[in-house]
C-alpha cells in the first residue's frame, strides 16, 4: 500500500517538478516533449495500471490471510 | 446449493447486462448513421438536433421508469449488486460533468501546460479513493457518507456536520450542471434558455425520482456510452483528416511542435507579444508547452493536490462505491472508473492542441477579410470577440478593428478572445464535418451534465431524507413514508437548483471548483482518520471538521469578497504574477477604493480568482489550509480525550477485513 502511495506521489508530483528539463527531450516519432507528455498522458496511464495492480494485490493479500469474502 | 443458485442468477444477470448495453450501443451507432442519412436527404439541421436530444432523453427516461423501485436498499444503494465494470462506467458518467466535457479542453487551450494540473488532479484522486477510502466504506455498509461519520463518531452532531458539508459542496455543483443542460439545449435547439433549463429538469427527475440509486446507475451507464462516443468521434475524424492516423492522442504531438513553430513565427512577425520575465500583462502570448506561466509552481501542485483529495472526499462519488456486491468488487470498480474517465481526459489535450493549431494558422495572422466563417455563429452568441467586440459578422469585425489606432488589418494575437466552451463544441465545424456530428456532441454534453446532476441530486436528497429525516427526526418512519420523503425532497431540491440556474448566477457557477476544496477540508481528515486511526475520538472529529471547513470557507470568502478586510485585519497581501513575480494589485489602492472589487479584471478561466491572500495561494486551493488543520485538530483533541470504547475499536478492525457482514445493518 505504501509503495502504491509512493508511486502515486512520484507520478503525481515529483516528476512534474522536472518538467522544464524533461521538455527538452522529445519523444521520437510521436514528437511530444517528454515533460508535457508525462502530465498529459504518462502519469494517467501509470495511475490506471497501478489501480488494477493494486486491486489484484490487495485481493490476494486478503485471501492469503483468510480475510477474503466468500463468494 | 443456495450459493450456487445465487451465483448462477448473478451470472445470468451479468450476461444479460452485457447483451443489453451491447444492443444499446449498436442501436445508438445505427441511430447516428440514420441521422447522417437524413441529413444527406436534406432534413434541416434544427430537426436533426431535436431528434438527437429527444431520442437520448427518451431512452434515459425509459430506463429510469423501467427500473423504478419501492425497496429501501434498492433506492439508496441499488441493492448492492452492481458489477464492478458497470459501476465503473456509471462512476465515469457521474464524475464527468458538463465542465469536463465542454470546458476542460478549453481550459487546456488557454492555459497550455498549466491546465494539465486539472487533468492530473481529476484522475489521480481515484488512487486515493481505492487505497484509503472506498473499499472500507463499502465494508462498513452505510447508505450515505454522513451515515459513516455518525456511526464512527457516535451521534448526530457528526452526522449533521457531514450533511452540511455535503449539501454545500453538492448544491452549487448541481446548479452548474442544470445550467449546462440549459446552455447546450438552447444553443443547439434554439430554445429559450429558461425553457431549456426546465426541459433538462424533467429529464433529470424522470431518471432519478422513481428508482433512486438503482435507476440512476443504469441510466448513467447509458449516458456514459453516449458521452464517450460523442467526445471521441469528432477528434478521431479530425486526426484522420489531418494526419491520416485515427488516434488523436498520438498525433497531437506533431501538432504541438507545429504550434511551437507558429508561436515563434507570430512573435517574429509582430503579431503577438511574448509574456516574459519583465512584463506579462493579460493578452500576451504564453507558449503552449511552457510550464508555470499561469500558475506558480505552488498553485500548480496545489490544484493537483486539492482536486485529488477533493475527489476522494466528494460524497456523490464515494456513494457510488456503496453499490457494489463486495469489497473486492468495490476495489476493482475504482480501477474501472479511472479507466473510463481516463479515456476522456487523455483526449482532452488533443482537442486543445488541434484547436490551437487551427486558430494560430487560419485565424491569427490572416487578413481580416479572410476570417473563417465558422467563427461568426459563436461570435453572435458573444463567445468569440475580435478587437474587443462580438465577432457577429465580417462587417462588425472590420469596424471594430478599424477603431483601434494603427491596426495592421491583419488579425493579431491580442485581438482574439475565445470562450473556453467553444473549443469542443466548434471542433466539428473546424474539421468541416456534417451537422450530425455537432448534434452528437450536443447530445454528449447533455449526457455528461444530466448524469452528474442525477448523482448529485441523489446525494443531497438521500442525505436529507435518510440522515436528517429518518435518523434524526423520525427513526420509526415506515418504509413507504421514508421513500415518499426521499422523492419529495429530491423534487424540491431539483426545482430549487433549476430555478437558481435559470437566473444565470455567474458566481455560483464558478464556485464548482470550490466544492473540491471544501469537501477536502471538511470530510477527508475525518473519514481517513476514522478508518485508519482507532484512537480518533468523537470530540476530535467534530472539532476537526469544524476547524478545517471553517478556515477553508473563510479564506475563500474573505480573499474574494472582502479583500479590504483581509488586508486590514488578517494580514493578506497581493498575489504575485507567476511569470514576473510582481504584485498583481497595489494593496494601498485596494484599501483606498471601496469599489475596488468591481474593477477586478475577471480571468477567463476563473471568474472567482482572488487578488489578495496568504502565501500567494489561489483561493481555489484553500483545502491546502483546511485539510492539514483538520488533521492536526483531530489528532490533538483526540489525544486529549478518552480513548474510544473497546467495541468501537473492534469495529474499526472489522472494517479493514473484507470478510464477514457489513457493520451497519439496515432494516428494510
Amino acid at each position: 500500500m505504501l509503495t502504491h502511495l509512493g508511486i502515486w506521489f512520484f507520478f503525481g508530483y515529483v516528476i512534474h517538478m522536472f518538467v522544464v528539463p524533461l521538455n527538452k527531450i522529445v519523444i521520437p516519432i510521436l514528437g511530444f516533449p517528454l515533460g508535457f507528455y508525462m502530465a498529459a498522458q504518462g502519469s494517467l496511464i501509470v495511475f490506471v495500471v497501478m489501480l488494477f495492480v493494486f486491486a489484484r494485490q490487495q485481493n490476494r493479500i486478503d485471501q492469503e490471510h483468510g480475510y477474503a469474502e466468500e463468494d | 446449493m443456495a450459493t450456487q443458485t445465487t451465483t448462477s442468477s448473478a451470472d445470468a444477470f451479468y450476461k444479460q447486462l452485457g447483451r443489453m448495453y451491447g444492443t444499446y450501443t449498436g442501436g445508438f451507432l445505427a441511430f447516428i448513421v440514420f441521422l447522417a442519412l437524413l441529413e444527406q436527404v436534406g432534413v434541416p439541421n434544427k430537426v436533426l438536433g431535436y431528434f438527437f436530444v429527444f431520442f437520448t432523453l427518451a431512452v434515459y427516461a425509459i430506463i429510469g421508469v423501467a427500473t423504478r423501485t419501492a425497496q429501501i436498499s434498492e433506492y439508496y444503494v441499488a441493492g448492492r449488486r452492481v458489477p464492478a465494470f458497470y459501476n465503473g462506467m456509471a462512476t465515469g458518467a457521474d464524475w464527468m460533468s458538463a465542465a469536463s466535457f465542454v470546458g476542460m479542453a478549453g481550459t487546456l487551450f488557454l492555459l497550455g501546460y498549466d491546465g494539465l494540473a486539472w487533468v492530473l488532479g481529476w484522475t489521480g484522486g481515484f488512487v486515493l479513493v481505492s487505497i484509503l477510502v472506498g473499499p472500507y466504506l463499502r465494508k462498513f455498509g452505510a447508505y450515505t457518507v454522513p451515515d459513516f461519520l455518525s456511526f464512527r463518531f457516535g451521534g448526530n452532531t457528526a452526522r449533521f456536520l457531514g450533511v452540511i458539508v455535503l449539501v454545500c459542496c453538492s448544491f452549487t455543483y448541481v446548479t452548474a450542471q442544470i445550467y449546462g443542460t440549459g446552455l447546450i439545449a438552447s444553443r443547439f435547439l434554439g430554445m429559450q434558455f429558461e425553457i431549456a433549463v426546465f426541459a433538462g429538469l424533467v429529464g433529470i427527475l424522470l431518471c432519478a425520482m422513481l428508482g433512486g440509486m438503482r435507476a440512476v446507475t443504469w441510466t448513467q451507464i447509458a449516458q456514459y456510452i453516449v458521452l464517450i462516443v460523442a467526445y471521441l468521434v469528432p477528434i478521431v475524424i479530425l486526426s484522420t483528416k489531418w494526419y491520416g492516423i485515427p488516434f488523436p492522442q498520438f498525433t497531437y504531438g506533431t501538432a504541438l511542435s507545429e504550434i511551437a513553430a507558429r508561436e515563434s513565427q507570430l512573435i517574429k512577425d509582430g503579431l503577438a507579444i511574448l509574456c516574459t520575465k519583465d512584463a506579462c500583462p493579460p493578452g500576451t502570448l504564453r507558449p503552449h508547452i511552457q510550464p508555470f506561466m499561469n500558475y506558480t509552481p505552488l498553485n500548480f501542485f496545489g490544484i493537483i493536490f486539492c482536486m485529488m483529495v477533493g475527489t476522494a472526499s466528494l460524497p456523490h462519488i464515494l456513494m457510488r462505491y456503496f453499490t457494489t456486491p463486495s469489497v473486492k468488487e468495490a476495489r476493482d470498480s475504482v480501477a474501472w472508473s479511472l479507466l473510463f474517465i481516463f479515456l476522456l481526459y487523455f483526449s482532452a489535450p488533443a482537442y486543445a492542441a488541434f484547436s490551437k493549431l487551427e486558430v494560430y494558422t487560419n485565424i491569427i495572422g490572416r487578413d481580416l477579410n479572410m476570417i473563417r466563417p465558422w467563427l461568426f455563429q459563436w461570435g453572435e452568441l458573444g463567445l468569440i470577440q475580435i478587437c474587443g467586440k462580438n465577432a457577429a459578422n465580417l462587417q462588425a469585425v472590420l469596424e471594430a478593428c478599424k477603431a483601434i489606432p494603427n491596426h495592421p488589418g491583419v488579425l493579431r494575437f491580442q485581438d482574439f478572445v475565445i470562450n473556453t466552451d467553444v473549443i469542443v463544441l466548434s471542433t466539428p465545424e473546424i474539421a468541416g464535418l456534417p451537422y450530425v456530428i455537432s448534434g452528437l456532441v450536443a447530445a454528449g454534453g447533455l449526457a455528461a451534465a444530466l448524469s452528474t446532476a442525477d448523482g448529485l441530486l441523489l446525494a443531497i436528497a438521500n442525505a436529507l431524507s435518510h440522515d436528517v429525516y429518518y435518523k434524526m427526526l423520525d427513526p420509526n418512519a415506515p418504509t413507504i413514508r421514508r421513500l415518499t420523503v426521499a422523492r419529495v425532497l429530491l423534487f424540491f431540491v431539483a426545482c430549487a437548483s433549476a430555478a437558481l440556474a435559470a437566473t444565470k448566477p455567474a458566481d455560483i457557477l464558478a464556485m464548482v471548483g470550490w466544492a473540491f476544496s471544501l469537501a477536502m477540508a471538511g470530510n477527508f481528515p475525518a473519514i481517513v482518520l476514522g478508518i485508519w486511526w482507532k484512537r480518533a475520538t468523537t470530540t476530535g472529529a467534530i472539532c476537526g471538521i469544524i476547524a478545517g471547513w471553517t478556515i477553508c470557507l473563510f479564506y475563500l470568502v474573505t480573499s474574494r469578497y472582502f479583500p479590504q478586510a483581509g488586508v486590514t485585519y488578517f494580514g493578506m497581501s497581493s498575489l504575485l504574477n507567476p511569470e514576473t513575480g510582481k504584485a498583481l494589485v497595489n494593496v494601498a489602492q485596494v484599501l483606498a477604493d471601496p469599489k475596488w472589487l468591481a474593477d477586478v479584471p475577471a480571468s477567463a478561466t476563473n471568474p472567482l480568482a482572488n487578488r489578495v491572500g496568504w502565501f500567494d495561494l489561489n483561493n481555489i486551493n484553500c483545502g491546502l489550509l483546511g485539510m492539514p488543520l483538520g488533521f492536526l485538530v483531530i489528532y490533538v483533541v483526540s489525544l486529549l480525550g478518552k480513548e474510544p470504547s473497546r467495541e468501537m475499536q473492534a469495529y474499526i478492525d472489522e472494517i479493514r477485513k473484507p470478510r464477514g457482514r457489513t457493520i451497519l445493518e439496515e432494516k428494510t
